[in-house]
Formats: C-alpha cells, structure tokens, sequence
C-alpha cells in the first residue's frame, strides 16, 4: 500500500510514452507516480519486437542524448544490431536492433526502479480529477484519490480501442487488456478533437514449427552500432533473422477471401498508415508484384515466437492460416496468436502546445499514440518531451523546446502540434529538413549540452560527453595542424590541383574518395585517434558545405521563428485572408510567422499578408 | 493608422496632376477642402479651399474602403497639372489634421497590407508604371498575372516527385518498396533543368524588353549614317556633313520600333584614320557595335569594311537617292526606303524577342541559376554514384531558389527589396 500523497508529475501508462516520460520527470527531480494497469506489463513490446529504424533509431539516439531509457534498454536487451542505409551516407543511417521482448521489458522495469524519486502505482485510473480548468490529479478504481501538480496521458490505443479479426470485433486495447472506458469516457466530455485511425500486427507464429533449413538467414553487423552514447557492445548472445517471401499462392487467397478482411469488407472506419502496408494492402495496391519479403524476427532468446514481419493483417483466423502456410519454409507453421486489427481514437495533436500541454486543461500532458503517432521511438520521444515540461511545470519552470533545426524530437513535435496527422504518424528522415545536421553519431553533441543544462543529465553521461568532445577537439586539432602541398598530396595518391594551395587534412576529408590509409600516411598519429571519433570527424567533413549552406536556411527559418504574431491579431477582418484561412489561423493561433506557414493550405500570399500586418502595427506603435 | 496623401502622378508641369489621398480621414480631409463630395466613384468639379481662399479647381474622385487601390477609404483630386498649383494643394492637405505626406511605396505597401495586391503583382505593378513600349507593358502584365509563379510552381512540383523518388530509396531500404528509382529522378531533373535552361536563355531577350534594344549603324565614312539617323529618329540628332570623318563619338537615339524601345547608334565611319582621335572614335565605334543586338550595314557600293555583318544583320545600300538603280537602297535625305528598313528592324527584333522568357529580373535569374545549378548537381550525384542524401539536399535547396523566386520564403527580404524600389505616390 502506499499513503496518499501529493506528486509533481503523475504519469498514466506504462508503454513506451509513459515510462519514459516517467523517468525524464524523475530525472529532472520531479517527484513522480507512474500508474499502469499491472506492474509487470510496464515496457512491455506490444507490437514487433525492435527498436529503431530509419529516423526512428535518430530518435532513439536523441532520447539517449538527453540520458533516457529507451536506448539503453535496447542496448541490454539486444538479440541482432543492423545498422540500415550502410551504404548510403551516415546522415540517413538508422540503427536498429532485434529485441528480446522479456529482457527490454526486465531493463525498463529495472531502470525505473532505480529512479529516486519515482513511485510505480498499479492500478486502473477511472478518472481525472480537474480543479477549475486545471489538472489537479487522478481517481483510481477503487476509489483512491491522487493529487498532483501534472498529468501525463498516455494512453496508447486504450481509448475507445476496438480490434478486427475478419468479422470479428473485441473491444480493447492490445489482445487481453482491458480498455479504460471511464477514463475514455470522461476525456471525451472535455470537448477535445478526436479522430480514428487504426494499426495492424501480423500473426505470431510457433518458432519450432518452422522448416528454417528452407529459410534465407539474416544475420546482424559484425561490428553492431549500439543505440546509448554510454554502451560498448552487446551484452546478450546475438541471433540471425530468417528472411522468407510471399509467392503467387498466397496472393491468390489473400485475393479469394479479401472480401472477409475486415479492412476490405468495410468493418473499419479509421485511417491507416500508407507505409507497412498488411498483406491485404500488398496484394490489391501492389498487384504487379508477385513477391514481398517477410523478416522472420525471433521474439526472444528463450521464446520460439516468431514476428513476421510484413504481413499484417485483418483476415479471419482460418484464412490466416491458410495464407501463411502457402509460404516457403511455414507450410507446417502453427499460429501462436492471430494477426488483428485494432481501431483507436487520437486526439488531435493541434490541440497540444510545443511542451504537449493540453491547450483546454492546464498541467494535462498528452504523450505517444494517443496523439495519433505509431512506433516505440516516436510514443517514447513524445513521454520525455512532456515528463520534461510537466516536471518543469510543476515547479514553475521554463517550458523546454525542442526545434526542427536542432532535433528529430524538434521535428516531431513540430509536425504534430502545426500539421496534426492524418495517418499513424511515423518519422522518417525526409521528415527533417536539416537532415543532414542531424545525424543519428552527433545527438549528444546536440542535445546532451541542453540536458546538462536543465539538470536531466546524470553525472555518468556528462563524464562520458566531455571525454568524446576532449577527443573530437584533439583529433580535429591533430588534422588541422598540418598542411600539405599538392604534390606531397599526389605521392600519396591523392589527385589534386597543383596549382591549388596547401591544404590540411581536414580539408582533404571533405574530397570524394580520400581514404584513412592515405591520411595516415601524411600524418602517422591520425591512425592513433580512436575509430568512432575518426569516423564523426569524417562524417562532418562530408558534409561541412552543405552544412555552411543550410546556416542561411536555419537562420532564415529562426528569423520567422522570431517574427512573433500578436496573440489578439484579428484574422477574420483581414481583407485578403480567404475565410478558410482565416478559420484554420484563428483555430490554431500561430505565436510566430514560421508557424503559421505551417498550417495546410497556406499560401505565400497569405503570409506576406500576415507579416505586413505585423510591420504595421509595429510601426503603428513605434509612431505613437 | 495615418491618413496619408501624395502626388500619384509624374511630376513636373502636365495639364493634369493627381493627388491621392488614403486613410480612414481622407473623406473629412476631402471635405474640409472640397465642401460636399460626390457619391463614390462619380466624378464632380469642385473649388479647392483652405481656409476661404482658393487653392485651385479639382475633378474629385471618392472610392469607398475596400473599392479603392490601397483598399482604404481614398480621395483622389485632379488639380491642375503647375508646379505651383500642385504643391499649394499638397500644402493644404499637410495642413489637415492627421494627415502626412506618404513615404516612397507606401500606396502600394497598403494595398499589399489590405490584401489588393499580392508581392509578384506589385512587382509587375512597378514594370507597368516603368514600361514605355508596348511589349513593355505586355511582359509586365504576364508576370504581374503570375505567369512566371505559375512556371515555378510546376518545376517545383516535378522536384517534388523527385525528392519523393528518393525519400523512397532512403526511408523504406529496409522494407521492399524502394526499386531502382534513379532512371526516373534522372529523367525529371533532365526535365527541369531544359525547363530552366529555356526560361533562363529567353532572360536576356526578356531584359532586352525591359531595358531596349541597340541598334548600331555602321559603315564607311560619308555613306550617309548620321544622315539615316537623324531621318529615322526624326530630328537632328547627329551633326551632318559632307567632310568624311565628321561623327567621331558614338552617338545614341532612343525610339521605337513596332512597339520596342530601341536605341540607335552612329558610329564613325570605318577607314584607315590618320588622325589620333579620329581612330580612337572608330575603334570605340566597332567595339560597341560589336555588342550592340542588331547591325546596319550601310553600304556605298562594293567597299570592305574592318567588320563583317553577323548572322541576321541588316545590309543596304545607301543614297538611293543618287543612284536609283540600286535595290533596296535607302536615303536619310529623301526618305526612300526608311519604312522598308523599319519593317526589316522590327522583323529582327521581334522575331528575337518571340524567344523571350518572363524572367525579366536579376532576382529572378539568380534564382533560376541557383535552381538549375543544384538539380545539375543533384543529377552528378545520382550519375555518379555518390550519397543519395546529397542529392536530395541539392533538391532542397533547388527548390527553395524557387520559393523564394516566387515569394514563399524570406518575404521579409522581399517586401524591403520589392518597396524600396518604389518612388513616392505610385
């Protein structure tokens, strides 16, 4: 039992949001609860068990950066490390690991157990207790009242969660949780803007009933990229992927029975994501393609669950069956659990402010996939955002921003909170304008500087930070001392200009096709410098120019982030505005230029419009 | 917000001059000088008094707010065009409470604020005002409808497709969606870069529009050039003579040629000069008619001249009216022939400017380079091997030249640009 008493921070779930905006309020000092239905369900994997991706792993690396759990839970917990995009260019290469389902949820649980100021409640929460407009606590299922200061909501797809098996509907959250109805209920009653969307899973498949002598192996990287800033290599034993296809036959009963998937036969009425497409999908857009791949990924070290990637879906469970086993090397495959599709409600993320502050409730956070994003990293990178700011205020504190030029979690918020979604919201790398600069090797060098300053950064990391930038100064340093004439260059196979200046060997870096051994044979101490700062030092100078250009575009981009829009400026009586405009301008009250030039449907008109509005009250007001 | 006035027409004596007046007390400023005003836009004749004493007679003009150029309430009073006449009126309205002289652009900057006008309007809106020739004035009324915007747009799209080819390779590597995309990007940035490139080799036609042609007369001493000059701009602007060498500087007209500005040029007669500044003359005179966009060769029968006719150059015999016989030939004395020679300029030019682009600004040829330049380097890229991000960086960046050509970014920059290029009143 616990005695009631009074949080800072009151977090509700414990998925991926939840946990990790548990711990960045704990982090930040914050005295903080953390309610979930049950204990041991705290980190628990409710979809495929991975972490990472592309844009996702950047994500992973910018929670790290600022001393979450994500990463370093993933780090323990990792079975296979890929590092994708290898052979592109380090910018879009996402880190990705295969997770043993148990040990990532035992490393969540044990990371949040070593957390102070952190008190895990289990229980139901039924309802939230409001204190004129303001969040003031919560009630849990049996009557016992919390108070505190803020709440974070993170309630996943329990609100309103409906899941399809072909005909078939359940109401619930994930396969057999219960749905908090109540607490649905009441959220609903406080007038804000929700949506559907729904997500699938494929089926889960009996490990031992795999013929895998018929199945392609895939097996991780031989030097594995690791998620923390603070881990070295992996820690538990490493496992191969399989890799199998979908072929003419499984097309075919996919194709017969498409009018029994719930998707088709016109069950579900929320919006899916365009990407991770289930094999219905596949098969009516794709029809041209008459294989798809299927990744095999092992749940666990001592679990025979198999994850099949690839092919979700929402038919019934005999046509399941029958699809899956037309497949090479699962013609005897026995289904441990149906592939589903659940249907949730989101509430719309323009209604959050840049710290995922309610705009209708004040101390009331909203963080992960009831805002309508999917994904461990994203739910994760939205948990510490909001566990940050509720911390922060809680006590009064300064709200903590993230930007698009400084952070995929600048990115994400930023796309949510100014453009809302309109399918499961996933990050991709495309998604970040200043790609190039945010780089998944570079996240601490970005973030953990502003994690040491608001004091969520523990004493270790810092440690760890101001070694590699020692070592990155150095090693730059050594690079930049010398500098060699064309012709030393060309003895060492290096085709210059001879006519060109001298150069250093930073220089070189940024030249196509210079490699370390001819670097090392100009200066012998460049192979002394440690490999993973080497290759950053390289991965800056493959950029640098295009970095130097994007500086006129991050600094165009912070002028109309500048550029502050009077929060009483009256749209609807500006000649020239489209009333559509002026509606959506008044709905989501832009505070500056860049971002009103967010919202959909704006046009550079209508911007040059608002600006000089702006200059002329300004200059209204300078002349009086 | 200040009631502002200013004189909208040119200055300098005219038969009439406008005087606009724009503000929520314009109408009351109206009043106070002008008595009762007629109904919105009817015109009436009105006495124009400060305090008592007659300033001058006005047709008044009153436009209602949201029906005027500026979108404000608006009195626009047609006084007599005298110097002194117009800046007794401007005195009487200074002395109106609340109302000041406008500053440069300021009309137009109210119309851009109250939603008249958007940015690339006011743009053409300042070529319209400028414009002295006919295909002047249609250029700008193109680009002031958007035209160019509208060609932008459809680059920008394509660059779109583009980036989504190659967000594609690089966001879903590990799923199976992504193919071989790099024949398609390639094909599309082949598309607008030759987009560009057209658009970009018609700008100089487009400047020629906006800044006039040159027109060189060129040919040996005493054939009759300054004769032909003076003949086609129609007054003595060139000394004649019959002493061989008498045009040593070069001498410029300004006029137009079916409907474009042109600017002729005498040049000294070519021929082997004893005299130090007579030489000087006639090499400075080959060197701008080297650069000059047209030639005429007036000839005097057979002679060679230091300089051959380029690739549509115009070559006719002069003093037809000497020598009949000669076809073709013109004479500035008599006149024969000159409507001939016109039509053959204006065949040229015109067929030269038929080429011509909408990007009739430097801003718009810088952007347009930049936009080409990165889809060329994006396309190395591709071709070559190299990291598919670089290439999508140089999409970005192409298509932000674009956004900015057209307004979308840096609008900051572009009001203070596209204002400050504004004279008072306009």
């Amino acid at each position: 039992m616990f005695h009631v008493k009074h949080f800072d921070v009151i977090v509700i779930g414990g998925g991926h949001a939840g946990t990790e905006a548990a711990a960045a309020a704990a982090r930040m000092g914050a005295s903080t609860a953390l309610i979930s239905l049950r204990r041991d369900g705290i980190g628990v994997m409710s979809c495929n068990p991975a972490i990472g991706g592309l844009g996702k792993g950047h994500l992973v690396r910018e929670i790290d950066a600022l001393d979450g759990i994500m990463g370093r839970a993933a780090d323990r917990a990792g079975i296979q490390f890929r590092l994708l995009n290898r052979r592109k260019g380090p910018a879009v290469q996402g880190p990705r690991a295969q997770t043993d389902r148990k040990l990532y949820r035992q490393a969540i649980q044990e990371f949040l157990a070593q957390e102070q100021s952190l008190t895990v409640i289990e229980g139901e929460v039924v309802g939230l207790k409001l204190d004129a407009g303001r969040f003031a606590g919560v009630e849990l299922a049996g009557g016992i009242a919390i108070s505190g200061a803020t709440g974070i909501l993170t309630a996943g797809t329990f609100l309103n969660g409906l899941i399809h098996i072909g005909n078939e509907k359940t109401s619930g959250g994930r396969m057999g949780d219960a749905p908090s109805i109540r607490l649905a209920h009441q959220i609903s009653g406080l007038g804000l803007n929700t949506g559907r969307l729904k997500t699938g899973t494929p089926p889960r498949l009996d490990g031992k009933t795999i013929d895998w002598s018929r199945i392609e192996e895939q097996p991780g990287d031989d030097e594995p990229s690791l998620f923390s800033f603070l881990s070295g290599t992996p820690v538990v034993r490493q496992v191969p992927c399989g890799v199998t296809h979908t072929n003419e036959k499984t097309h075919e009963i996919v194709r017969k029975n498409i009018h029994l998937s719930a998707m088709y036969g016109g069950h579900i009425e929320g919006v899916g994501p365009r990407y991770c497409p289930s094999i219905e999908d596949k098969v009516v857009r794709f029809a041209d393609k008459s294989s798809h791949q299927i990744f095999l990924e092992p749940e666990g070290l001592d679990d025979d669950t198999i994850y099949p990637n690839g092919i979700s879906s929402s038919l019934p469970f005999e046509v399941q069956e029958a699809y899956v086993r037309s497949i090479v090397g699962l013609e005897d495959v026995r289904i441990l659990q149906p592939a589903y599709a659940i249907e949730y409600d989101f509430f719309d993320p323009r209604d959050l402010t840049q710290t995922l502050m309610t705009r209708g409730v004040e101390g009331l956070f909203f963080a992960g996939q009831i805002n309508g994003t999917t994904g461990y990293e994203e739910a994760a990178a939205q948990g510490l955002v909001a566990g940050l700011n509720a911390a922060s205020h809680a006590r009064g504190g300064d709200k903590i921003l993230f930007g698009r030029a400084d952070s995929y979690i600048g990115v994400l918020i930023d796309d949510l909170i100014h453009r809302g979604v309109t399918e499961p919201y996933r990050m991709f790398t495309s998604r970040a304008e200043f790609r190039l600069a945010l780089r998944a090797d570079n996240a601490d060098q970005r973030l953990t500087p502003l994690g040491m300053s608001l004091g969520c950064v523990r004493a270790e990391r810092a440690q760890v930070f101001a070694q590699k930038l020692e070592a990155l100064e150095s090693g730059r340093d050594l690079l930049a001392a010398k500098s060699f004439a064309p012709r030393e260059l060309r003895d060492v196979g290096i085709n210059v200009n001879v006519d060109g200046g001298r150069r250093n060997l930073l220089r070189l870096l940024s030249m196509p096709g210079v490699t370390r051994e001819q670097i090392d044979r100009l200066e012998p101490a460049a192979a002394a410098i440690d490999s993973a700062i080497r290759t950053q030092i390289e991965n800056d100078a493959l950029y640098q120019q295009y970095l130097d250009r994007q500086e006129n575009d991050i600094a165009a981009l912070r002028r109309e982030e500048e550029t502050l829009i009077p929060p009483d400026l009256e749209y609807r009586g500006l000649p020239g505005l489209s009333g559509e405009l002026a509606g959506k301008l008044f709905a989501r009250r832009p505070e500056t230029l860049a971002q009103a030039g967010r919202i959909e449907g704006m046009t550079p008109a209508a911007l040059a419009l608002i600006l000089a509005h702006i200059r002329k009250a300004k200059r209204a007001a300078v002349g009086r | 917000m200040d009631t502002i006035f200013a004189l909208a027409s040119a200055r300098g004596k005219a038969g009439v001059a406008v005087i606009r007046v724009s503000g929520n007390l314009a109408i009351a400023a109206g009043q106070a000088l002008c008595g009762d005003l007629p109904l919105p836009r009817r015109a009436a004749l009105r006495e124009v008094r400060l305090e008592g004493r007659l300033v001058d007679q006005a047709l008044v003009l009153v436009f209602e707010p949201g029906a005027s150029f500026t979108g404000e309430a608006t009195v626009e009073l047609q006084v007599h065009g005298g110097t002194a006449s117009v800046r007794a009126v401007l005195q009487a309205l200074a002395a109106q409470p609340g109302l000041r002289l406008a500053e440069p652009g300021e009309f137009s900057r109210r119309a851009l604020e109250n939603g008249r006008m958007d940015l690339t309007q006011i743009e053409g809106l300042a070529d319209l005002i400028d414009a002295e020739t006919e295909a002047q004035r249609r250029q700008a009324v193109a680009v002031m409808s958007g035209h160019l915007g509208q060609r932008a747009e459809r680059w920008r799209a394509d660059l779109v497709r583009a980036s989504a080819l190659l967000a594609a390779v690089i966001d879903f590597s590990d799923e199976d969606v992504p193919e071989e995309v790099s024949e398609e990007v390639v094909a599309l940035l082949d598309l607008i870069e030759g987009g560009i490139s057209r658009e970009l080799e018609g700008a100089g036609a487009a400047e020629r529009i906006r800044e006039g042609f040159e027109v060189a007369i060129v040919g040996a001493p005493n054939v009759g050039k300054s004769t032909l000059l003076n003949a086609l701009a129609g007054r003595e602007a060139a000394i004649t003579s019959d002493v061989a060498g008498t045009t040593r500087d070069v001498i410029e007209v300004r006029m137009e040629i079916d409907g474009l500005a042109v600017t002729l040029l005498d040049t000294a007669g070519l021929r082997d000069a004893d005299d130090r500044v007579e030489r000087i003359g006639i090499e400075r005179g080959i060197d701008r008619a080297r650069l000059a966009d047209l030639r005429i060769f007036l000839k005097d029968g057979a002679e060679v001249l230091p300089l051959d006719p380029a690739l549509e150059d115009i070559v006719v015999q002069a003093k037809a009216d000497l020598h009949p016989e000669r076809e073709g030939s013109v004479s500035g004395k008599t006149g024969a022939g000159l409507d001939g020679l016109l039509l053959r300029i204006g065949a040229v030019l015109a067929g030269r400017v038929s080429g011509s682009s909408l990007v009739i600004r430097e801003r718009h040829r810088q952007a347009l380079s930049e936009a080409a330049g990165s889809v060329g380097s994006a396309r190395a890229v591709i071709v070559g091997g190299g990291p598919v991000e670089l290439a999508a960086a140089e999409l970005q960046a192409s298509a932000r030249a674009l956004e900015i050509m057209i307004g979308k970014v840096g609008v900051e920059d572009l009001l203070d640009e596209v204002f400050s290029r504004f004279c008072i009143g306009k």
